[in-house]
């Protein structure tokens, strides 16, 4: 890999880290959501 | 699998697995679910509604991931297709195939535990029915793979109903038929100008196989039984007049619009203006349609 390939490697590789990072968030959110629905 | 393939496999961005997930065709989806589910009769708790439309969506977006990773062959030599993330090589197979059973068990199982298993097992069947009799089985081997593949998108409304009322009666039955029905001459149409590149992919459209004329034929025999069948909601007394009046208006057009297709004769793509405009009305259609139905049922009781 060349510099150049390399330091666009690690942008996406960023960008899909914090991607999934945010999916997690969400879906913990999502299952306190219906735990709390799901209770009442 | 190329070294090539797979050194560029890393250079995936997140928007690349988004891409698999078919994000305009899960618009759609999203929207008649979303209709489905508000024209049903009785209560969902709202962010249960949310999570089951989330559910329906996901579920949808595996199956358009799996449908991309069998036919990221056909898809290299489509040029609306090429640059999808498989045949462009950002996306390796392995990895879009995991991503899209991942999303599938996820979306059928958060379906059962936080909405109902009905509604998971339709969402579950679907997701099959599109990836596997659709994709696999039908597409290739005959003209009426678009017939078959509309009753893989015809499920969304019928899930997002079940999941309010956790059964199936006649009238997410007939929102069943009306997607089933108006998928033909929505994708003939697309496939009558777009004729030359279904032929070089090898897929049996029906333009391919039995040429223009009977296609056009088709197209106008489906409108013709797709606009009774949608004001059967109205004649069995389950919509009121809003849909009736806006469904009756549609109708009208879109077989004013189909005899146009069925009247013209051109062979290449720039003499197709009626499919052109029958194919974007089409999309026009079902969005207005549906909406009517949520419109009648949210003003009218």
């Amino acid at each position: 890999m060349t510099p150049e390939e390399s330091e666009l490697f690690q942008a996406r590789r960023r960008s899909r880290n914090l991607a999934l990072g945010l999916v997690l968030v969400a879906l913990v959110l999502l299952f306190y959501g219906i735990t709390v629905v799901r209770m009442t | 699998m190329t070294t090539q393939a797979l050194s560029t496999a890393h250079y995936a961005e997140w928007r690349d697995y988004f891409a698999l997930l078919k994000p305009r065709v899960m618009t759609l989806v999203v929207f008649t679910a979303a209709c489905g589910l508000l024209a049903a009769p009785g209560h969902i708790n709202p962010f249960l509604g949310f999570v089951a439309i989330l559910c329906i969506a996901v579920g949808a977006g595996a199956a358009g991931a799996l449908n991309m990773w069998y036919e990221a062959d056909i898809d290299a030599v489509m040029k609306r297709t090429a640059n999808r993330p498989i045949p462009a090589g950002r996306v390796a197979p392995n990895e879009a195939l995991t991503f899209a059973l991942a999303l599938s068990a996820g979306s059928v199982s958060i379906m059962g535990l936080a909405v109902g298993w009905l509604a998971a097992a339709l969402l579950a069947f679907s997701i099959f029915f599109y990836a596997v009799v659709y994709t696999v089985w039908l597409k290739r081997a005959t003209p009426q793979n678009i017939v078959i593949g509309g009753a893989a998108g015809a499920f969304p409304p019928v899930i997002g109903w079940a999941a309010v009322t956790g059964d199936i009666t006649l009238m997410p039955v007939i929102l069943f038929a009306i997607i089933f029905l108006w998928t033909p001459p929505h994708f003939w149409a697309l496939a009558l100008f777009m004729e030359a590149d279904y032929s070089k992919a090898g897929v049996p459209m029906l333009p391919v196989t039995h040429g223009p004329a009977v296609t056009r034929r088709q197209v106008l025999l489906y409108s013709l039984i797709l606009v009774p069948v949608s004001l059967a909601p109205v004649a069995l007394g389950h919509a009121g007049w809003i849909y009736g009046v806006v469904t009756a208006l549609l109708g009208a057009v879109f077989i004013v619009d189909a005899l146009a297709v069925a009247r013209n004769t051109a062979t290449v793509a720039s003499g197709m203006a009626p499919e052109k405009r029958l194919f974007k009305f089409s999309l026009l259609y079902l969005f207005l349609l549906f909406a009517a139905l949520v419109a009648d049922r949210l003003i009218l009781s």
